[in-house]
């Protein structure tokens, strides 16, 4: 079948108006020719016989009256074994591969197959001939790293199908046909290791969608205590610049217990990225013992990087998560920044000359970001296994006010919302998160009652806080003051977390329900004093006592021996002791 | 063979519309009229219609202007001859040396691929406790400083270059009074360091749309030389200028503006310049600071705002002196582990003290009265204020560690700064004053 084929009759920034003749479909893709260098773009809209087309690359030297070859295909992804371990760019060409063939810079129109053609796998067959199957449904699995890959029916095969041939364990390539299958009127179809899919539609081959409940432990105390996100939820993380959105997602994809994680660094600065690239592959999962590297994808499209591609990261992110998460797999995908995301809409709507809406965001923004949060969820698979995609996205508000379009139209889908504050971050109290404006509605780790009394002692010390900035330390009662140190020192013990330290960095969820259980009990006791500069005095030396115990692995020796002396200078000015 | 056209259609701002055929998006046009001949380049193409925003401006181009097409977009030369030089932003000298014209390479290239970019890991030593304890410079770092008109941002810029090692200095002005592009040339001059500096430099009173221009030509210069293994720092002043000639074309062009009047792809335009600093695998580096504007002193202005979010941090410079709240350097990590084991510690405790200060002088104005804790603060900010923040302070980093222990220990009880026991036993002056034996500040 012949596809269409277009001319040029205007360009403006990255958008082609382009005739065509024939037939093309919305978000059809097609190559802008300049000589023979094609240049991909993706139809936006089309009017009579005119499409607006937004290009993925830089539009220099593109002519009035150039080609347009269109494809008939949507953009897409291809999805089989090899994509763990792999660095790409939003449109799923593998960065290290381009830089070996076009150096230091990206060059425009090279696009590289995603998987490796060449590599081989070992296939063992899990399907037998004479087995029904739908879309989703393994035929066989390969090894990849430390998972076993399922090699499963192409999620675009409708209807039942019948195995007709298996191919017998062996090494093989993606392109290899690994099975054919019958359809219901009988026609046969050859499938092979690897499918194509294209990455605006979500993937739907499993059985139903569940309920969150469990937490995902990201080893962060204020998250997994205050603020958890569950397997399968959707959180969001807005802050000002400065407030430490990227550092706290990178070291949520260091420490989160899950399978696999995939980065989509979409529109933020290359050496954040750069980090993740390099230090990944040193560092250990201390939960396989592998490499990171080995259960992580990264998206990168970096801020330099073409406008339209940025769009097309979060979608592969996404896609390529939807599709391990049929392997009965956790996934965490990291959007870091969805504004960015929501920018590259607002660039092209405004291209388009549609009409703007607020701070000339395309009025469709909320159902985008709506049903893009919607591609993340806990599934139970045909085979009654589960696997989840968690979500979590950063929004970098215009001017750190959460008031404007992109934070509020996530803030109603998510499920958490993790808010940064400039103040926090200011005083170098990381992670930024503010514990009064933040919210989840997931379970937490440790006793929900407890956290409500740690939760309301917190907004009860600030209060007094404010208070005591107009009314000074004399004006304040000593039970006051002593909730306003306690406040205090829970943020500075507990909330606070230092990052670069092996030990404080990341907290199990067994040791934070055993530290959280000492220090509720510590904020619970009522303690005497004998002046204000006392009780001031006292709290320094116990927030100090503490943050040393957070240094301290819990099976080291001086673990115990630290809480023991928690205890006693506790018991020191309680009355109760 | 290059087609003239003798017809011009529309002019609206520095934007020229004509009909032509086979142009290619953003080529280069030389418009000729009575008034003299300019560069312009393509920014639209509609049907038939070709849209050229002129360098010099269009003020005396004519509807007979002759428009000459170059057949390739905007182009620098680029060689060593460029060093001790200085040019406008439409690349003509701006001192009495010839004009260049030889090994053109095109501006605003291709972005780096990210697998062949390392982390970055050297620090950059400015001598400036400000920065080189709190928020230390990192080779290839991108940072602008954040000040209202009137700061000294100028000879801050000036004096970091100086004293970074490094082995060329790119100067992009942009809308830069004359006089300080003359206090810049005299004092790189008289340092010596002219013979490695290359100057692009657009002055307020030039055509804006050279404006626009300065920031790709500075970074495609410094791009050729970082991958000839050099070490470039990149000086661009002031970005909020850039962001202002973007808006002025954007409008004209009748473009929906999204906040302030300023095109929807901000973010992604000053991202493509910031991002080109870079610290290349196996060749050099590019490091870029920027004076960053901010209008009536709101950094939540669209141009700061959208710069704070691209660069690795930002300086705040307030009343002269460099502010430890909000200033941030997103790279020290990087490097400020391997400087001395102190180094973290004494960052974070002393900012975190000197917040504690900030609230007591709150307190004070409000005529509270003072406890022995808040008086061991104001004694501590008042030091902090005069012996770290000031600008003339000029030591090397060990001095400014030093300095910042002594000043802590004749201020406070080592528990007092939260500091772990382990650094309190390696670090803690011995023989700093007690306390206890602290005059009363205030009273």
């Amino acid at each position: 079948m012949s596809h269409a084929t277009g001319t040029i009759v205007g360009v403006n920034g990255n958008m082609l108006t382009v005739a065509f003749e024939g037939a093309v479909g919305q978000n059809e893709v097609g190559y802008a020719k300049i000589g023979d260098l094609g240049l991909m773009a993706e139809i936006v809209r089309i009017r009579g016989n005119l499409a607006d087309m937004q290009v993925f690359e830089d539009t220099t030297d593109l002519t009035v009256g150039g080609t347009v070859d269109f494809t008939g295909d949507l953009l897409s992804v291809e999805l089989g074994p090899g994509l763990l371990k792999g660095i790409y760019d939003g449109l799923q060409n593998p960065l290290p591969d381009l830089a070996e063939e076009c150096g230091f810079f990206l060059q425009r129109g090279m696009y590289m197959d995603s998987l490796d053609r060449s590599a081989k796998w070992d296939f063992t067959p899990k399907a037998s001939p004479g087995d029904t199957v739908t879309a989703g449904e393994i035929l066989g699995t390969v090894p990849e790293g430390i998972f076993e890959h399922a090699i499963m029916v192409p999620f675009a095969f409708k209807g039942t199908f019948t195995v007709e041939t298996v191919a017998p364990a062996g090494s093989y390539t993606i392109e290899k046909t690994i099975a054919q299958l019958k359809d219901e009127a009988g026609n046969s179809v050859d499938v092979c290791m690897f499918q194509r899919w294209p990455v605006k539609m979500p993937i739907t081959a499993y059985a139903e969608r569940l309920r969150p409940t469990e937490p995902l432990v990201t080893q962060v105390r204020i998250v997994d205590t205050f603020f958890p996100v569950a397997r399968g939820g959707t959180y969001c993380i807005p802050g000002p610049f400065g407030a430490g959105k990227t550092v706290l997602q990178q070291i949520t994809s260091r420490n989160a217990e899950v399978d696999i994680v995939v980065i989509a660094a979409c529109g933020e600065r290359a050496g954040e990225v750069v980090e993740t690239l390099r230090e990944f592959p040193e560092l250990t999962d201390p939960r396989t013992g592998k490499s990171l590297m080995d259960r992580t994808v990264i998206i990168c499209n970096t801020s330099s990087m073409p406008v339209a591609a940025r769009e097309a990261s979060v979608y592969t992110g996404v896609t390529i998560a939807g599709y391990y998460r049929l392997m009965g797999l956790d996934v965490l995908l990291l959007a870091d920044s969805t504004s960015r995301w929501a920018q590259a809409l607002r660039e092209t709507s405004g291209r388009l000359e549609e009409i703007p809406g607020e701070e000339a965001f395309p009025a469709y923004l909320e159902s985008v970001i709506a049903s893009f949060y919607e591609r993340g969820g806990i599934v139970r698979l045909k085979d009654g296994r589960s696997g989840s995609i968690t979500i979590g996205g950063t929004v970098s508000p215009a001017g750190g006010n959460f008031d404007e379009p992109v934070t509020q139209a996530t803030l109603k889908v998510v499920g958490a919302f993790h808010g940064l504050s400039r103040s926090r971050s200011d005083a170098r109290r990381y992670p930024a998160i503010d514990p009064l404006d933040s919210w989840s509605k997931y379970n937490t780790v440790v006793d929900n009652e407890v956290v409500a009394f740690a939760a309301d002692l917190l907004r009860r010390g600030t209060e007094v806080g404010q208070m005591m900035k107009v009314v000074g330390e004399e004006g304040t009662s000593d039970d006051d003051f002593i909730m306003y140190l306690k406040a205090e020192y829970l943020d500075a013990v507990y909330l606070q977390q230092n990052a670069y330290d092996t030990v404080d960095g990341a907290t199990p969820a067994e040791r934070q329900k055993q530290v959280f259980g000492v220090i509720a009990e510590i904020l619970k006791s009522s303690m005497t004093f004998e002046d204000k500069d006392a009780a001031r005095r006292f709290f320094h030396e116990l927030t100090q006592l503490t943050r040393d115990w957070n240094r301290l692995k819990t099976d080291q020796d001086g673990f115990k021996e630290a809480q023991a002396r928690l205890d006693k200078a506790v018991s020191e000015v309680s009355k109760n002791a | 063979m290059h087609k003239v056209y003798h017809h011009v259609e529309r002019i609206a701002g520095n934007v020229i519309t004509i009909r032509a055929d086979n142009v290619k998006y953003r080529e280069l046009a030389e418009v000729t009229s009575r008034h003299g001949s300019s560069l312009a380049q393509v920014i639209r193409l509609e049907h038939g219609e070709v849209s050229l925003q002129v360098f010099a401006g269009s003020r005396g181009v004519a509807t007979d202007a002759r428009v000459r097409f170059l057949g390739h977009a905007m182009q620098v030369p680029f060689s060593d001859a460029l060093l001790g030089r200085a040019f406008t932003g439409g690349v003509q000298p701006r001192d009495n040396g010839p004009t260049l014209t030889e090994n053109l390479t095109n501006i605003g290239g291709p972005s780096v691929n990210p697998s062949k970019r390392i982390i970055p890991c050297k620090m950059v030593r400015t001598g400036i406790p400000m920065i080189d304890v709190f928020n230390t410079l990192v080779e290839s770092q991108k940072l602008p400083i954040f000040a209202r008109a009137g700061e000294p941002y100028n000879p801050l810029l000036a004096r970091i270059a100086l004293q970074a090692e490094v082995d060329v200095i790119i100067l992009g002005g942009m809308g830069l009074k004359h006089d300080d592009y003359l206090t810049f040339r005299d004092t790189l001059e008289e340092s010596g360091a002219l013979s490695r500096t290359v100057m692009f430099v657009h002055t307020a009173a030039d055509p804006v749309v050279e404006c626009l221009l300065v920031p790709d030509i500075s970074l495609a210069v410094a791009e050729q030389f970082a991958l000839e293994g050099k070490r470039v720092l990149v000086l661009l002043t002031d970005m909020t200028n850039f962001a202002d000639a973007m808006k002025e074309i954007a409008i004209t062009m009748e473009q929906i503006p999204s906040n302030r009047g300023y095109p929807g792809d901000l973010y992604s335009q000053l991202a493509s310049r910031y991002e080109k600093a870079v610290d290349f695998d196996t060749a050099g580096s590019i490091t870029i600071l920027a004076a960053t504007t901010m209008p009536g002193d709101d950094v939540t202005h669209p141009v700061p705002d959208n710069t704070g979010y691209i660069t690795e941090g930002q300086f705040y410079l307030r009343n002269a002196r460099i502010e430890p709240f909000g200033s941030l350097s997103r790279l020290k990590q990087q490097v400020n582990g391997d400087t001395r084991d102190d180094h973290r510690t004494i960052m974070d405790t002393m900012i975190q003290l000197y917040a504690g200060y900030k609230e007591t002088t709150e307190k004070q104005s409000m005529g509270f009265r003072m406890s022995e804790w808040d008086n061991r603060l104001l004694k501590y900010g008042e030091r902090f204020e005069s012996e770290m923040m000031d600008l003339s302070v000029n030591i090397p980093l060990e001095e400014a560690l030093d300095l910042g222990w002594k000043i802590l220990a004749e201020c406070f009880d080592p528990v007092e700064t939260g500091i772990h026991s382990e650094l309190i036993d390696a670090f803690w002056p011995s023989n700093g004053q007690k306390p206890e034996a602290v005059a009363v500040a205030s009273d």
